[in-house]
């Protein structure tokens, strides 16, 4: 264990993972019911959730069996929103180092909520450490949530709308891409992004806009050469106090 | 076995390979500090198109509807400074109650 970084560092990243994961939560339970009705077993739905743990992509093969369509189809689709995961490791990796087999396990908790935890710090055992509780709390909740949901729900669809839980998720990334923003090259990479990914949504299959955003670095160049930003300036904005 | 259980495999392996790629070769490697450059930006552009299209999209189109509502209450409250909590708290209400007058 290190002890390197102050407590008030992991209470804050704790605090996020609660959240992120308590937003989480419903759609596991949708996503429970969605597997239910799309015809699944239990064992397969709760199968889903703990080998595939990527919640866009398990909704998207899902639905598209549930539909009829092909084990190709369903397949290849959960698979395309998951190419993303593939830029998470690049970008998590320094701070996830260890034996071969930790690797690989921390590597199953790699989705969009760990690797938002887990960038809202600036030194390697902070970043681990928010990967950890972020990835770990959103695994639990959602593996519960899916056979909740599962057994229990059907239109759980309505609940997430009326209870306005499904700009939870949205929220949660802005508020974890705010302090980011400070920075002038992050701000310029951030804009475009978000201009990049609204502009293919019509056109392209789901997943492929967040995936081009990426692209967006590139708008970087345009403020300066190409160096380790200062990510100081990253971290200690963001959420305000961490107190209540 | 059911095509799902067929899927559930193929997925699960296929998406393991692409999460584990990056900590399984990379490690803890230092990346040339060029590329690093790159891969601190990418997290902005990351984030920025996630909370985007999952504020106005829907499916395959842009859909204008009480998330922007939300989205934009979490902006304020960010700009006020309001802890992380209490930006999500606020975001899902104003989303709840856009919806429940209109």
């Amino acid at each position: 264990m290190q002890v390197i970084e102050p407590d008030a560092t992991r209470r804050r990243l704790r605090r996020m993972a609660i959240s992120i994961t308590a937003a989480v939560a419903p759609f596991g339970i949708v996503f429970g019911a969605a597997a239910s009705t799309a015809g699944l077993s239990v064992w397969e739905a709760v199968g889903y959730s703990l080998f595939v743990f990527g919640g866009s992509s398990q909704f998207a093969a899902v639905e598209i069996l549930g539909d009829g369509g092909s084990v190709a189809a369903a397949a290849l689709a959960g698979l395309l929103l998951n190419v993303r995961s593939l830029a998470f490791g690049v970008i998590m990796a320094p701070a996830l180092g260890g034996a071969l087999w930790k690797r690989a396990a921390m590597s199953q908790l790699m989705i969009d909520e760990s690797t938002a935890v887990g960038t809202a710090s600036d030194d390697l055992a902070s970043r681990r450490y928010g990967y950890l509780v972020g990835g770990l709390g959103v695994f639990v909740v959602w593996n519960l949530t899916t056979l909740v949901g599962f057994v229990a729900f059907s239109g759980a669809g309505d609940l997430i709308e009326d209870l306005g839980l499904d700009v939870a998720g949205p929220a949660a990334f802005l508020a974890l891409l705010w302090p980011r923003l400070a920075d002038r090259r992050q701000l310029v990479v951030a804009v475009a992004g978000a201009v990049v990914a609204v502009s293919l949504v019509p056109f392209t299959a789901p997943g492929v806009p967040i995936l081009a955003s990426m692209s967006a670095v590139m708008a970087a160049r345009a403020v300066g050469p190409w160096r380790p930003s200062a990510p100081s300036e990253a971290s200690d904005l963001s959420g305000g106090q961490s107190g209540e | 076995m059911s095509d799902a259980s067929i899927v559930l495999v193929v997925l699960a392996a296929g998406t393991f390979l692409l999460k584990s790629a990056g900590p399984l070769l990379l490690g803890a490697r230092r990346l040339p500090s060029s590329l690093q450059g790159v891969v601190d930006l990418l997290p902005a552009a990351l984030l920025a198109s996630l909370a985007i299209v999952s504020s106005v999209g829907d499916a395959r189109s842009i859909v204008l509807d009480a998330r922007i509502v939300g989205i934009v209450v979490a902006g304020l409250a960010l700009w006020r400074r309001a802890p992380f909590v209490l930006v999500i708290v606020l975001a899902s209400a104003a989303t709840a109650l856009t919806r429940l007058v209109t």
